[in-house]
C-alpha cells in the first residue's frame, strides 16, 4: 500500500474532518457513535421504567419474596404448603421446569435418532411414515400439540370412580393422570442400592476391560449381555437376602381419588409428551443431516472391511456424524427448555406459573418476578450450552 | 457533512432523552378518543356475555355502558376488552382499559398495593363450591382429598388454601385460566368441585345442559365484595365511576326507572328525584360531565335493579336472589351515599 508509505514519511497534522474522512480514524468514530447511541438507548429505557415506577407510586423490592405464599401447588418435589415464602413456591416451579425439561429432552433425543435413522430407511412405508411424522409435527405451533395432548386426556379417559384397573391395579389411567405404584423404602434399602450402584460401576468396568481385550485379541465377547447381568443379578439376589427391602405401594380408590402409589398429572404428560414429539422431529432431521453429511466411501470403505452394517452405523457413521449433529441439537434443547414455559396452557406449575403467574398476579410485582423468571431462564439456557459444548469438544476432531 | 453527523447525533441524543411525559386525566383521555375503554371478563352467563349480535350484555357490561352514557350521552360508546383474572390488572394498570367491571373482589391489596381505586360494592358475593350431586357430598367439611379446579390469579385460590387448611384438609388443585376452561374440565369429570364466587357458580351451572345433577354447597367460605375499579391517583375519574353507580342505586331506591325518567325529571316534585335526575343543582358539572349525566346513564340499562333483574335476577336462567343485594330498606345492604 502507498498510501500507508506515505504516512510513514511526512506525519500529517491531525484535523478534525480526517474522523470521517481518513479510513485510520473513521470505523472508531462510527464505533463511539454507535455506542453513544445504545448507551442513549438503553438509559431512555431505564429512565422510561423509573418514572413508570414512580407515576405508579410503586417502589422496586424484592422483598415480597419472603411473605407467605398463600396458595398451593399440585405437584412439589420438595415440601411447600401454602404458608410458604413466595421465594419456595418459585423454587418448586423451578425444580418443576427442570424435571420436565429434563425429561423431555431425553424422549425427544431418543425418539429424534431414532426417526432420524429410520427416515433414511430403504423400507420405503417406514421412511415415508416418518416424512409424515416430522413434516406434521415440525410444521404445526407447539402450544396446539400441547392443548391437544391435553384435551385428549381429560375427554377421552374415564374418571377415577371408572377407571380401569390395569396390570392388577398397578396402572391406573384417569381423566387427571395416571396411578403407579410407587416404592417404599424399608430399611435395608440402603443397601440395595450401594450393590446398584457398585454393580454399574461394575458394568462398565467390564466394558472398559472387553474394548481392550477386543483391540488386544480380536475377539469380541457379548458385552451387552454380560453387563445387562451385572447390573441385575446382584441385586435381585440381595433383594431376596435381605428379606425384600422395597414394597410397592399400589394406588387404590378412595373417597373422591385413588390414595398411595405414585401419580402422573396429565398436565405433566400432556406437556411432556407433546413436548418430547415436536422436539424429537426437529431432532430427527438434524441426525438424517449428520448420517448424509457423511460420504457414502466411509460406508463402502468399512463394507470392504467386512464390517457389518450394524457396526459400520455405531463404529464409522456415528460417531462423524455427531460432530454435525451436536451443534444444533443443543440449541433444540434450548428451545425445549424455553417452550416448557408454555405449560401454563395446560396448567403446569413451572417456574412461570408460579414466581411468572400466580406470585406475580397476587402480589403485583411484575417488573421484579419477570426479571427473575428471566434470569432464570437465561441461566439455565447458558447452562445447558456449556455442559453441551464441552460434549461438543471431547467428539469434536482432534487436531494435533 | 461532519456538521451533519454531529447535528444527526445530537439530534438522535435530544430526542432520546424526551421521555413520555405523564398522561393528562382519565376523562379528557376518554372524551378525546369518543368511546370508552372498558375490561370485562371472558364470558360468565348473566355478568358478562356477547349477544347474537356479538355485543357485550350482562350485569357489568351494563355499568360500563351507563358510564358511557353519563359521559358521551351514548351507551354504545364503548370498546370492551376481555380479560382474564391474570390479565385485568396489567390491562387497567396500563391503560388499556379506563375501567374494569369484571366481578373482581376489593381487597387491601390491591386497593393499596396495586394502586387501584374501588368504585362503591355492585354486588356482595361470597366463594362457594359446586359438586355433582351424585357424588352425594353434603359440606364442603366433606371435600377431603377432592380434586378442585380453581381459576388462577383469583382471590379464590388464597381462600381456598386458607379453608383447607383451617379446616385440616388436603385437595388436589388443578389450576384454569377462565371460566369456560373450568366448565370443560368439570363437566368432563377432570376435577370433582369447581370452586369460585358463588354468583359465578350459579350462572355457570344455569348454562349447563342438565343443571340440576349439580349441587352448590351449603358452605360460604369468603367475603367476595365485587366492585368496578379504576387506576389510583385520578380523582375525578374515580368520582365519575363511583356516582355513576350511586345513581343507579339510588334510582331504583327512589323508583326512577329508564321508562319514567323523563317524566319523573319534568314532573316530580320530590328534591331528592330532582337533583338526581339534574333538574336541581350542577352535579353533572362538578364532575366534569354535563348536567344530564345521571339521567342517560339511569336511561342506558334501567336502575340498578332493572339490570339486575334483566340479566341475573330470580325470572332469569341464572336466577340470582337479590339477598344481601337488596336496597337496604328492604333487608339488603345496598346503601348509596345520597346526591346532595
Amino acid at each position: 500500500m502507498t498510501v500507508a508509505s506515505d504516512f510513514s514519511d511526512d506525519v500529517e497534522p491531525f484535523r478534525l474532518s480526517m474522523l470521517i474522512y481518513d479510513k485510520r480514524y473513521r470505523s472508531y468514530t462510527l464505533q463511539i457513535i454507535t455506542i453513544a447511541l445504545f448507551m442513549l438507548a438503553v438509559g431512555w429505557l431505564v429512565s422510561n421504567v423509573v418514572q413508570n415506577f414512580r407515576d405508579l407510586g410503586k417502589e422496586f423490592s424484592f422483598a415480597f419474596l419472603w411473605e407467605p405464599a398463600s396458595y398451593d401447588i399440585n405437584q412439589r418435589l420438595i415440601e411447600y404448603t401454602s404458608r410458604s415464602p413466595h421465594w419456595k413456591a418459585a423454587v418448586v416451579g423451578i425444580l418443576n421446569t427442570l424435571v420436565i425439561a429434563f425429561l423431555g429432552c431425553i424422549a425427544a433425543t431418543i425418539l429424534g435418532v431414532a426417526i432420524g435413522v429410520m427416515r433414511l430407511s430403504k423400507n420405503w412405508l417406514v421412511s415415508r411414515l416418518m416424512t409424515v411424522y416430522i413434516e406434521g409435527f415440525r410444521n404445526v405451533p407447539v402450544l396446539l400439540w400441547i392443548l391437544l395432548a391435553s384435551t385428549a386426556f381429560s375427554a377421552m379417559l374415564p374418571a377415577p370412580r371408572q377407571a380401569p384397573l390395569l396390570l392388577g391395579g398397578a396402572f391406573v389411567p384417569t381423566n387427571r393422570g395416571f396411578y403407579v405404584p410407587a416404592p417404599i423404602w424399608e430399611s435395608g434399602s440402603g443397601v440395595l442400592g450401594i450393590i446398584f450402584v457398585a454393580s454399574i460401576i461394575g458394568a462398565w468396568l467390564f466394558g472398559r476391560w472387553a474394548k481392550a481385550r477386543q483391540a488386544a485379541t480380536g475377539e469380541i465377547l457379548p458385552v451387552l449381555w454380560i453387563r445387562l447381568a451385572i447390573i441385575i443379578l446382584p441385586v435381585v439376589i440381595f433383594y431376596f437376602l435381605l428379606g425384600r427391602p422395597v414394597g410397592l405401594s399400589m394406588p387404590e380408590l378412595k373417597g373422591f381419588n385413588f390414595q398411595g402409589g405414585g401419580f402422573v398429572r396429565n398436565s405433566f404428560m400432556a406437556l411432556w409428551i407433546a413436548l418430547s414429539l415436536y422436539t424429537a422431529a426437529f431432532i430427527a432431521e438434524n441426525v438424517r443431516s449428520g448420517i448424509q453429511a457423511i460420504s457414502k466411501g466411509q460406508t463402502e470403505a468399512a463394507y470392504s472391511l467386512g464390517l457389518p452394517p450394524k457396526r459400520t452405523m455405531n463404529l464409522v457413521i456415528l460417531p462423524q456424524a455427531l460432530r454435525i449433529i451436536i451443534p444444533p441439537l443443543i440449541s433444540q434443547y434450548l428451545n425445549l427448555t424455553k417452550n416448557s414455559s408454555l405449560a401454563i396452557a395446560v396448567g403446569y406449575m413451572d417456574i412461570t406459573g408460579t414466581l411468572g403467574g400466580i406470585t406475580l398476579n397476587q402480589t403485583g410485582r411484575e417488573m421484579e418476578s419477570l426479571l427473575l423468571v428471566m434470569g432464570f431462564y437465561l441461566i439455565v439456557s447458558l447452562l445447558i450450552s456449556g455442559v453441551m459444548n464441552v460434549y461438543n469438544n471431547s467428539v469434536a476432531i482432534k487436531e494435533r | 457533512m461532519k456538521t451533519k453527523l454531529l447535528t444527526l447525533a445530537l439530534g438522535a441524543a435530544a430526542f432520546a432523552t424526551v421521555s413520555t411525559s405523564a398522561s393528562a386525566a382519565t376523562l379528557d383521555d376518554v372524551k378525546a378518543k369518543g368511546f370508552l375503554q372498558c375490561g370485562v371478563s371472558t364470558g360468565v352467563p348473566g355478568f358478562a356475555f356477547t349477544d347474537d349480535a356479538g355485543d357485550w350484555q350482562g350485569f357489568d357490561p351494563a355499568l360500563c355502558r351507563a358510564m358511557a352514557a353519563a359521559i358521551f350521552g351514548d351507551p354504545k360508546a364503548v370498546k370492551f376488552t376481555p380479560t382474564t383474572g391474570k390479565t385485568r390488572f396489567t390491562a387497567l394498570a396500563s391503560g388499556e382499559v379506563d375501567v374494569l367491571a369484571r366481578n373482581t373482589t376489593e381487597t387491601f391489596s390491591r386497593d393499596v398495593d396495586l394502586k387501584f381505586t374501588f368504585g362503591p360494592v355492585n354486588y356482595y358475593d361470597g366463594q362457594g363450591f359446586m359438586v355433582r350431586k351424585s357424588l352425594g357430598v353434603t359440606s364442603a367439611k366433606n371435600l377431603s382429598g377432592a380434586t378442585i379446579c380453581i381459576q388462577t390469579g383469583t382471590t379464590t385460590e388464597l381462600n381456598l388454601a386458607d379453608y383447607f387448611r383451617a379446616n385440616n384438609m388436603t385437595y388436589e388443585p388443578v389450576p384454569i385460566e377462565t371460566n369456560a376452561e373450568a366448565q370443560e374440565k368439570y363437566l368432563a369429570n377432570a376435577c370433582d368441585v369447581y370452586t369460585t364466587d358463588a354468583s359465578g357458580l350459579a350462572a355457570t351451572r344455569a348454562a349447563f345442559e342438565k343443571p340440576d345433577e349439580h349441587v352448590l354447597l351449603p358452605e360460604i367460605v369468603s367475603k367476595e365484595p365485587l366492585a368496578p375499579l379504576t387506576r389510583h391517583g385520578d380523582d375525578q375519574w374515580a368520582d365519575i365511576l363511583k356516582w355513576t353507580l350511586n345513581a343507579l342505586i339510588n334510582a331504583e331506591e327512589l323508583g326512577v326507572t329508564a321508562a319514567n325518567a323523563d317524566d319523573m325529571l319534568a314532573n316530580s316534585k320530590i328534591p331528592a328525584i330532582r337533583r338526581l335526575l339534574g333538574a336541581e343543582g350542577d352535579f353533572g358539572t362538578k364532575l366534569g360531565l354535563s348536567n344530564d349525566w345521571s339521567i342517560n346513564a339511569i336511561k342506558a340499562g334501567g336502575n340498578y335493579g332493572e339490570i339486575y333483574d334483566k340479566y341475573i335476577g330470580p325470572k332469569t336462567a341464572i336466577g340470582l336472589e337479590r339477598g344481601l343485594n337488596q336496597l337496604w330498606n328492604k333487608g339488603g345492604i345496598l346503601y348509596a351515599a345520597p346526591l346532595r
